[in-house]
């Protein structure tokens, strides 16, 4: 980015508490380049759909700041709504309106009349291969079909900025990948941004350009997938104990493990260890046979290259699966983490001596 | 100004349209003061021999209140359909569009206030049609629509800002329950006020349902009151006012609340 355009989003310190003393958002800050699309990731309740609210004026934060493509949206929230397009998780199509209806309604809105009016409806219905279907009430419209509608109500009036709220939660495979497919295509338009949000490590990872984890009502770390991957040195290798650590598990574990070469940093979480290792499969024996001589029995290892998961567990400080759980109460959830013995959502990090770079 | 009429038209429209593509809904809110109609007229025709009701027909009587009444219980569910766009989304897609907030809430006014106008033209041709004599014409009718759509919208703005405020049907089914018999069977809509316990009517003279009842139906009549009319149609007019006002707020403090 060249720095002479400002920042398509920019929040800062953006705090929100819900009656009941629930934060919501605590000190976000975020900023996305104009023409660039930006993943928030984070399980369900971590803030990411509390953060698109307020950027798209539909909630006030109780303290902060934040601007859409250069419009305050305290001060000035007409404005950005005519530069965003927002699709929501639920963007509510009228079911009894046809397609075609829905579109048209959503331009009129914003401003389209006329001849451009149905030039753009039908562009759009097209677009979204939803040209046979225009003519008929959307309460019959498949799943795929009613996400696609959606996205196409959000992009109507052309906007700058385009707000996408879980995209493809509730997709079966097929339509999710059709949708990322669509998705794909428009991040590759003239200066559309996107801000994306998503439980989906696999979304955030084929989708955005740049990614910000979510977690506990803040951004915990941004950067490129591949940059946030880089920073995880080597392989990943989980290791799980047929009995889970007691007290000591910390100093057991980096008494064992420090002294290999080439293994990094451990961590460890109630039955689980996950080690960072340059050569994941070489390490592995080693690492059996160590854990053996301090009298642990593993009794499943897996290697792995590292995911956004691993950044997540590195950055937040828990496992994804087990953030989604405990964020479970806020939402529907796929999520069915197995919550270990004794499960503590804190990990522990121990950092290993032996493996020097 | 102009674009705020457009959007308060797009956001009507949208309604009607609904309304129009659900027959059995559209039939049912027409069948029920039908039913009501001849229920109470069978039950009730010899009532009139008591004197006070200015007519020798029981229907005569009765059309106006079963238009005032159904005109109050359609309304009062509009609340339920608000509560349903909420949890749809469609509200909250439409709160991040530029159009104007009173045009949201308007276009539910003009909507209800349409469906509940042709809804008492229905009533009064059925009444017609069972032989009702209406001696103060069209020009008494038409004050007896305006004042079923004024209370309508009473009812409809109020059942719209509960619905928003408190978010559970439960609340609005409850509210309406407990509210639709007391307030008709507290107003002269089947019963002569000569002929109401005293106490009944003096809670009559401060029951919305009860001025729309008195202006419809003086204007009905062969020696219409014009002042009656203007009185209670204009405390109407003002509660209307007054209900638009706080389904407007009720959506700014709903905003606040997501």
């Amino acid at each position: 980015m060249s720095g002479t355009r400002a920042p398509a989003v920019e929040a800062r310190q953006l705090i929100k508490t819900y009656p009941g003393g629930v934060t919501a958002l605590n000190g976000m800050d975020l900023t996305v380049e104009p023409g660039t699309v930006l993943g928030l990731l984070g399980p369900n309740g971590a803030g990411k759909s509390t953060t698109v609210k307020m950027l798209t004026t539909l909630a006030r934060p109780d303290s902060g700041s934040a601007s859409v493509a250069g419009h305050d949206v305290l001060r000035h929230p007409d404005r950005v709504r005519r530069a965003i397009g927002v699709v929501a998780q639920n963007s509510g199509a009228d079911p009894v309106a046809t397609g075609r209806e829905n579109l048209r309604l959503q331009g009129r809105l914003h401003g389209l009349r006329g001849a451009a009016l149905d030039r753009r409806a039908d562009e759009l219905l097209e677009r979204f291969s939803l040209t046979d279907a225009a003519r008929r009430p959307v309460k019959g419209y498949s799943g795929g079909m009613r996400r696609r509608l959606d996205v196409a109500l959000g992009l109507v009036h052309r906007p700058e900025v385009l707000f996408l709220d879980e995209p493809s939660t509730g997709l079966d495979p097929e339509a999710r990948t059709a949708m990322w497919d669509e998705i794909g295509h428009l991040a590759g338009e003239e200066g559309l941004t996107i801000l994306l949000t998503t439980h989906y490590l696999e979304e955030a990872d084929r989708l955005a350009e740049r990614v910000a984890i979510v977690d506990r009502g803040r951004i915990v770390v941004e950067g490129t997938p591949d940059a946030l991957k880089g920073e995880l040195r080597g392989d990943a290798v989980h290791l799980e104990l047929r009995e889970p650590l007691g007290e000591g598990g910390r100093t057991l574990i980096a008494g064992a493990l420090g002294a290999l070469p080439g293994v990094h940093e451990a961590l460890v979480d109630g039955r689980r260890v996950s080690v960072r290792a340059d050569d994941g499969a070489a390490a592995v024996p080693a690492l059996l046979a160590a854990l053996e001589r301090a009298g642990l029995t593993v009794a499943a290892a897996t290697v792995a290259r590292p995911s956004l998961d691993d950044v997540y567990l590195r950055y937040a400080g828990r496992r994804y699966a087990d953030a989604e759980a405990a964020g479970a109460h806020a939402a529907h959830d796929d999520a069915d983490a197995p919550a270990g013995p004794g499960a503590d959502p804190r990990t522990d990090s121990v950092s290993l001596t032996g493996g020097a770079r | 100004m102009s674009t705020a009429i457009a959007q308060t038209w797009y956001m009507t429209q949208r309604q009607l349209m609904v309304f129009a593509r659900q027959p059995a809904y559209a039939v049912i809110t027409l069948i029920q003061p039908v039913i009501w109609l001849f229920l109470f007229g069978s039950l009730f025709r010899e009532v009139v021999g008591l004197g006070g009701f200015g007519t020798t027909s029981y229907l005569d009587y009765l059309v106006p209140g079963v238009v005032v009444m159904s005109a109050l219980s359609s309304n009062m569910w509009a609340g339920m359909g608000t509560l349903e766009e909420i949890q749809r989304g469609t509200l909250d897609r439409f709160l991040t569009t530029p159009v104007g907030r009173a045009a949201l809430m308007n276009g539910n006014v003009v909507h209800n206030g349409l469906v509940t106008a042709l809804q008492s033209v229905v009533i009064v041709l059925l009444g017609l049609l069972g032989g009702a004599d209406y001696p103060g014409g069209t020009g008494g009718v038409a004050v007896l629509v305006v004042a079923s759509v004024l209370l309508g919208t009473v009812f409809g703005a109020l059942s719209n800002a509960l619905g928003m405020l408190v978010r559970e049907r439960e609340s609005i089914i409850g509210i309406n329950t407990f509210l639709l018999l007391p307030l008709t069977f507290l107003s002269s809509a089947f019963m002569a006020p000569a002929r109401m316990p005293g106490w009944m009517r003096h809670i009559a003279d401060f029951n919305p349902l009860n001025w729309a009842m008195l202006a419809g139906r003086s204007a009905m009549s062969a020696n219409p009151d014009w002042g009656v009319v203007a009185s209670r149609g204009g405390a109407l007019l003002g509660l209307a006012l007054i209900g638009v006002w706080l389904s407007i707020r009720a959506l700014r403090s709903y905003q606040r609340s997501i």
